[in-house]
């Protein structure tokens, strides 16, 4: 039989490790959304003298390349630290999954969002986010690094989709160099207000194409 | 490989049947010439012979006029060309407005668009929940300055059937032409030209167990049409290039193979695919209307699980299905049938659309369930979604 995927994708979807909801974790993550079709949440026990991630696990609802990139990334962080685990990057599992379906990356990279999510959420509950960071355009650039350009595979600043970053007192305006009636148009406006929406200063999102 | 795959996606295409190959195989090999060649040899007699008795068939299938009927190379085409050909032909004696639903499958939803890039207006009409027409508002809708309503008869989706015969009376009473996308219901569900006043009808072998890439556009008589590809004169000056007389042939057969009988064992597995679905896996939605619907489709969406996983579980298993969600295709965009229909983004995401065929079995639609049962019990114990939340 033929699949798009390769088998380690398959393995880690039929079989995912380190899976199911936590009873009480020291820190958890939720990326996406249903809406968007893909949504990750990643839960963690660190070991609070070492840092060291001792248990995670994952729910996933979403496609193939969305619940084999969290099982990966769960099989990855695991008995890392938090700063090794933050370093783990969506390119890093992908090849450990021998690769992903370029439109799929978008789906994928929610896992590894939802791991840094967890990560954060973890440092915030104990004091080791020291002070909130001002939403600039460089903050705006380095969020945006995670929505997926699924022309090409790669995120939508890479890729130059971003035309324009705007931020006046908390409200940010992003331009992409794309007609609004492209097929990814919507995908990726929803995507790119998801991803800024949740900063503690952001007031509104506003995404605007070229025409 | 494939023996073992119960394959329930025959919207999307069907097994060609044996019997319609078998009809098919002297026009590959014996009586091959052109059918324009009629006035020169007499395989060229045969060609056009084979030709214009599966016309019959067609326009027999429709209550037309064999003259009525013209070969395409399928649905897309037949709509591209009722649609274009229509405006055209109007062009300047009306004004450029064209009304089509917004389920629409993408040959007719695709064409609207890109004629309205060119300029001229387009309504898409909504329907309701369960993928009807609202009546009062095509009424409504439609203007002196309307050239064509373009509504498809059933939605290749969700299923959903519409009242054609109201909606042509209504373009009848309101002088305007209509064209209805009647792939999915050919043969299935009546639609009978001499009853029906419809002036352009789309339909397409692939859906019957006939060939793919051949279909036919069904052209009213008097009804003012122009080429939208130029060429030779073939099909009496209405479609330009060499007949695909072979699958001309194989499109008859496959009609004269169609049984009531044969629809109604159709029904019977779709009946009881959303039955036990319905009572046996919690939280489902069926999709489209449960009385009007196309009797071999049932298209039911699995609430907190996206669809390509339960797909991709299920092939893994035997079973071929298709699926509203858009990590299926290379498009982004969730089905516009279930966002068109008043759902949402992850009912549409965990949508499945059964559609059943004359290889099909009680058996195979007993066994996707079974399997059904448990990828989605899987799936869902993996997912941050449910029902309490």
């Amino acid at each position: 039989m033929n699949f798009p995927y390769s088998k380690e994708v398959l393995e880690h979807f039929k079989n995912p490790h380190n899976v199911g909801k936590m009873d009480d974790p020291d820190g958890k993550g939720l990326e996406g959304s249903a809406a968007c079709g893909d949504m990750v949440a990643v839960y963690l026990k660190v070991n609070p003298e070492t840092l060291i991630i001792e248990d995670i696990s994952f729910e996933s609802y979403g496609c193939a390349s969305n619940i084999a990139t969290a099982s990966i990334i769960t099989d990855l962080a695991k008995g890392k630290t938090l700063d090794e685990a933050k370093k783990i990057t969506w390119k890093e599992a992908a090849e450990a999954l021998g690769g992903l379906p370029a439109v799929k990356a978008h789906c994928s990279v929610l896992a590894v969002e939802g791991l840094r999510s967890a990560i954060r959420d973890y440092e915030e509950k104990h004091g080791m986010v020291v002070e909130k960071e001002t939403t600039d355009e460089e903050v705006v650039k380095r969020r945006l690094k995670h929505v997926m350009n699924p022309i090409k595979g790669l995120d939508i600043i890479r890729t130059e989709l971003v035309m324009k970053i705007t931020v006046d007192e908390g409200n940010v305006r992003v331009v992409l160099d794309l007609p609004s009636h492209h097929q990814f148009a919507a995908a990726i406006k929803e995507d790119v207000i998801e991803k800024l929406e949740a900063l503690w200063d952001v007031e509104s999102v506003t995404v605007d194409f070229i025409s | 490989m494939f023996d073992k795959t119960v394959y329930l996606d025959n919207a999307a295409s069907t097994r060609l049947d044996e019997r319609v190959l078998e009809a098919m195989n002297p026009y590959f090999f014996d009586t091959y010439a052109v059918a324009t060649s009629e006035f020169g040899y007499s395989m060229g007699i045969d060609s056009k012979e084979g030709l214009e008795r599966s016309r019959k068939v067609i326009a027999s299938a429709l209550g037309a006029d064999a003259s009525e009927v013209v070969f395409t190379s399928g649905s897309t085409e037949s709509s591209n060309m009722a649609i274009k050909g229509v405006l055209s032909a109007l062009k300047g004696k009306k004004d450029d407005h064209l009304i089509v639903s917004r389920l629409e499958d993408f040959d007719v939803l695709n064409t609207a668009k890109m004629l309205e890039k060119q300029g001229y207006k387009v309504d898409f009409i909504s329907v309701d929940s369960e993928g009807i027409l609202d009546l009062e508002m095509l009424k409504a809708a439609i203007t002196p300055q309307t050239a064509l309503v373009s509504i498809q008869h059933a939605n290749q989706e969700i299923g959903t059937l519409q009242d054609i015969k109201s909606i042509a009376d209504i373009c009848k009473e309101k002088e305007v032409l209509l064209h209805t996308d009647a792939t999915h219901s050919f043969t299935r569900i009546p639609l009978d030209v001499s009853e029906i006043p419809v002036d352009l009808v789309t339909v397409s072998a692939h859906t019957i167990h006939g060939p793919r890439g051949v279909g036919a556009l069904y052209i009213r008589e008097g009804t003012p049409i122009n080429k939208w590809m130029d060429g030779g004169f073939q099909e009496s000056d209405r479609r330009a290039g060499i007949e695909n007389i072979p699958g001309a042939v194989g499109f008859a057969k496959a009609v004269e193979l169609v049984t009531p009988e044969e629809t109604e064992q159709l029904k019977a597995m779709r009946d009881r695919v959303i039955e036990r679905i319905s009572a046996e896996i919690p939280s489902v939605t069926l999709n489209g209307s449960a009385t009007s619907r196309l009797p071999q489709n049932a298209n039911m969406t699995f609430h907190y699980v996206e669809g390509e996983s339960i797909t991709l579980h299920l092939d893994m298993m035997g079973f071929a299905v298709s699926t509203g969600s858009a990590c299926f295709s290379r498009s982004l965009e969730a089905s516009h049938v279930i966002l068109g229909i008043g759902g949402d983004h992850e009912r549409a995401h965990g949508s499945l659309r059964f559609s059943f065929g004359r290889f099909n079995t009680m058996e195979d639609a007993d066994s996707i369930i079974d399997a059904l049962k448990e990828v989605v019990v899987n799936l869902r114990a993996i997912s941050p979604l449910s029902a309490d939340e």
